[in-house]
């Protein structure tokens, strides 16, 4: 197009541009939470995420290690050691001893402590305190320091939400009742659809223009109507709230999308390939598994995407059909919700377990994005 | 057991039954009840295949018929019912609708519904013509539409705590670590807001999710449809001294318009079905209430089953037309 005629550069760069605001505001929130999942909560708490990414410029209240590590030297007892963990390679501006004068020492220099003994700080944090007399007392002398701190991140959140968290934190469990929601309500409505996209697009039969119809028709049903009627019925037929219920529910819900999408894709298949088929003596059922289904092949893997994100996703259908009082199979989003409420200043196990949640979807999505893509321009209408 | 145990149990047994209900049903009607063999083969052969049809259709009309048709006239039903202390229902007309119209939180959520309506999937589909436009035209168009695109494989509750952190705000004095109160702040705003409680106004920060969910759909779609345009037309206009925008407004628009109603129509089909945003966010608090967390609400908190029926029946009022042009393409395109 920018060859045709009349593209003046500045347009084509107010373009780029345009495009690349649209691009970091559309991704914004999502990398806030990303970057906020590898932050203590302290970090999150006291600066914004985006200033996570920079050396930041922190004033620490830090303390030497306890007088009962103190050794003797040469008449001297010494507590030596580094005022910041290890491996951290946060730099030392200014340091005090006093709160009122946190900037009295360059790093280097010797302070006289008020207690008694002499403290020596570098930059890299490393102390020297040594006194004539012994050092007494449960903790160390507090020193405040002004310091470069360097960009740090810590995946003891990812730990905490996966592994070693207490109950309401750990998301271990829930991720497994999400997948185990997951898997069965995306495959069993292939197969359901699957064979009836075939019916309604290659055979004949009374009533066929009817039932597509219906199907186009119950696209847009919304899901809220079938709440109650499907709750007394799973009630009534004795399976309740429970992993069959909501496999069921997500089979119900997901079918019409499934039927019109196969089907569509289906009618599409060149006529000839099926007729010659039946010509050479193979029956439908044969047509069907050895021809029909691997050149859907697309189409089915677009439906399963689909399936599998709104089943993943989904909140509403797993809160009426699966989960119970005992709150044993509860699923991710669900528990998400709960720490929304219970704990909604704990960013640090929020974002981590929103991002657990979403990581999944985020993998298939971008891995398959190809068939997505497809699938929303066969069937634009659910 | 183990759930993981048991969910790959399930599959095994639901797909297991799925292919076993359609290869041995297939093979009795062809073996036992129809078999293409003695004195009245054609006639076998030719029953045998006006069952076949059925037979592959029956799972999924099953399904369909129990979890989306039916469930449409018992709700209905159930709306014009009341529990009985005791058990059982009794018929009370329209009571149940003229309860709820009577509830000013009834009001406030189908005044917000609209204001949903209105809002999110005109900005959708805007930004979305916007994205559309903008990335087909550059080397890494397709880069910056996946990006776009992404959030419409995030969770809306995922998406409510991506969104609870660039709204929070902290007490006034200490840094704020939400990017809009930063942005407020930074930009000379008193004191920082709590964007979710202001009345009115919350109700657009909701959307704002929604919106940020949709457009990657709204600009796969019509970028499609954009591409699908005959250069012809495109060169003509140029040929006639046509600007950009002219080109853009004139010439492509109007040739997408057909599938600029689809992208809006899904959106309004989004919209109106939104529950986990609000139910995450605000649960209806501080003025911000909509239909299906209403009903909600009336379902599984009030237990008041007939005017749950009743708002959700009010859901599928609004659905209704789009249904109707659904199906009314739908046949027209058939023939």
């Amino acid at each position: 197009m920018s060859s045709i005629a009349g593209q003046k550069s500045g347009l084509v760069w107010a373009v780029h541009l345009s495009a690349a605001v649209l691009v970091i505001l559309w991704l914004f929130p999502t990398a806030g939470l990303f970057v906020s999942s590898f932050r203590t909560a302290d970090q999150i708490a006291t600066s914004g995420w985006w200033k996570a990414l920079f050396p930041s410029q922190q004033n620490l209240t830090l303390r030497t290690a306890a007088p009962e590590t103190q050794v003797q030297a040469d008449g001297l007892f010494v507590i030596e050691g580094s005022l910041f963990e290890e491996g951290s390679s946060s730099v030392i501006t200014v340091w005090g001893t006093n709160a009122k004068e946190i900037d009295a020492y360059q790093p280097g220099e010797t302070a006289e402590l008020r207690r008694g003994g002499r403290l020596t700080v570098e930059a890299d944090g490393s102390y020297r305190l040594e006194g004539e007399e012994e050092f007494t007392g449960r903790r160390g002398p507090r020193v405040f320091v002004t310091a470069e701190v360097p960009p740090e991140f810590t995946l003891a959140n990812y730990e905490k939400v996966l592994i070693s968290g207490g109950a309401t934190d750990n998301m271990a469990k829930a991720f497994f009742n999400t997948l185990t929601v997951t898997i069965p309500a995306t495959i069993i409505p292939i197969l359901v659809a699957a064979f009836a996209a075939y019916a309604l697009a290659w055979m004949e039969f009374p009533g066929r223009a009817l039932l597509i119809a219906a199907i186009v028709g119950l696209l847009v049903v919304p899901l809220q109507l079938a709440l109650i009627p499907l709750l007394k019925f799973h009630n009534e037929i004795g399976i309740g709230k429970g992993y069959i219920g909501v496999w069921m529910a997500h089979t119900g819900f997901g079918l019409p999308l499934a039927v019109y999408l196969l089907r569509n894709y289906m009618v599409g298949i060149p006529r000839d390939i099926i007729e010659n088929a039946r010509v050479d003596g193979a029956t439908d059922f044969q047509i069907f598994t050895r021809i029909i289904l691997p050149l859907s092949f697309p189409a089915l893997a677009s439906f399963a995407i689909f399936q599998f994100l709104w089943t993943w996703n989904d909140l509403l259908v797993a809160m009426v059909f699966l989960i119970d009082a005992t709150g044993e199979t509860t699923v991710m989003t669900k528990q998400i919700v709960e720490m929304l409420g219970t704990r909604g200043g704990n960013w640090e196990i929020l974002a981590t377990s929103a991002f657990v949640s979403i990581a999944v979807p985020l993998i298939v999505f971008f891995a398959m994005q190809k068939y997505l893509v497809r699938g929303l321009l066969a069937g634009s209408v659910k | 057991m183990h759930p993981a145990l048991q969910g790959l149990m399930t599959i095994a047994f639901g797909v297991g039954g799925c292919v076993g209900y359609f290869y041995f049903s297939n093979l009795f009607l062809d073996k036992v009840l129809f078999p293409a063999r003695g004195e009245h083969i054609a006639r076998n052969i030719r029953r045998a295949n006006m069952v076949r049809p059925w037979l592959f259709l029956a799972p999924a009309l099953i399904a369909l018929g129990l979890y989306l048709a039916y469930p449409v006239f018992e709700t209905l039903r159930l709306s014009l019912t009341q529990r009985v202390p005791g058990g059982g229902y009794e018929f009370v007309g329209l009571d149940n609708y003229a309860q709820m119209t009577a509830e000013g939180k009834f009001w406030e959520a189908l005044k917000n519904n609209f204001l949903w309506l209105l809002f999110v999937p005109a900005a959708s589909t805007a930004f979305g013509l916007l994205a559309a436009q903008l990335t087909d035209r550059i080397s890494w168009g397709n880069i910056a539409k996946s990006l776009i695109f992404m959030p419409m494989a995030i969770s809306f509750v995922g998406a409510a705590v991506i969104w609870k952190l660039v709204y929070d705000a902290r007490p006034p004095g200490t840094e704020q670590i939400g990017v809009l109160n930063a942005l407020y702040i930074f930009f000379g705003g008193d004191d920082p807001q709590a964007w979710l409680t202001l009345p009115f106004w919350n109700n657009f920060f909701l959307m704002i999710v929604l919106v940020w969910i949709q457009t990657g759909f709204a600009m796969v779609i019509l970028s499609a449809a954009l591409r699908g345009i005959p250069e012809e037309t495109v060169e003509a206009a140029i040929v006639d001294g046509a600007g950009p925008f002219q080109i853009f407004f004139k010439i492509k628009v109007p040739q997408i318009m057909g599938t600029i109603v689809v992208v809006w129509t899904t959106i309004t089909i989004v919209v109106l079905k939104v529950f986990d945003i609000v139910f995450a966010m605000t649960n209806g608090q501080w003025e911000t209430q909509v239909l299906a967390n209403y009903m909600f609400d009336k379902l599984f908190r009030a237990n008041d089953w007939g005017v749950g029926s009743a708002s959700a029946m009010v859901i599928m009022l609004l659905v209704t037309p789009i249904l109707v042009w659904n199906v009314y393409n739908a046949r027209r395109e058939m023939r």
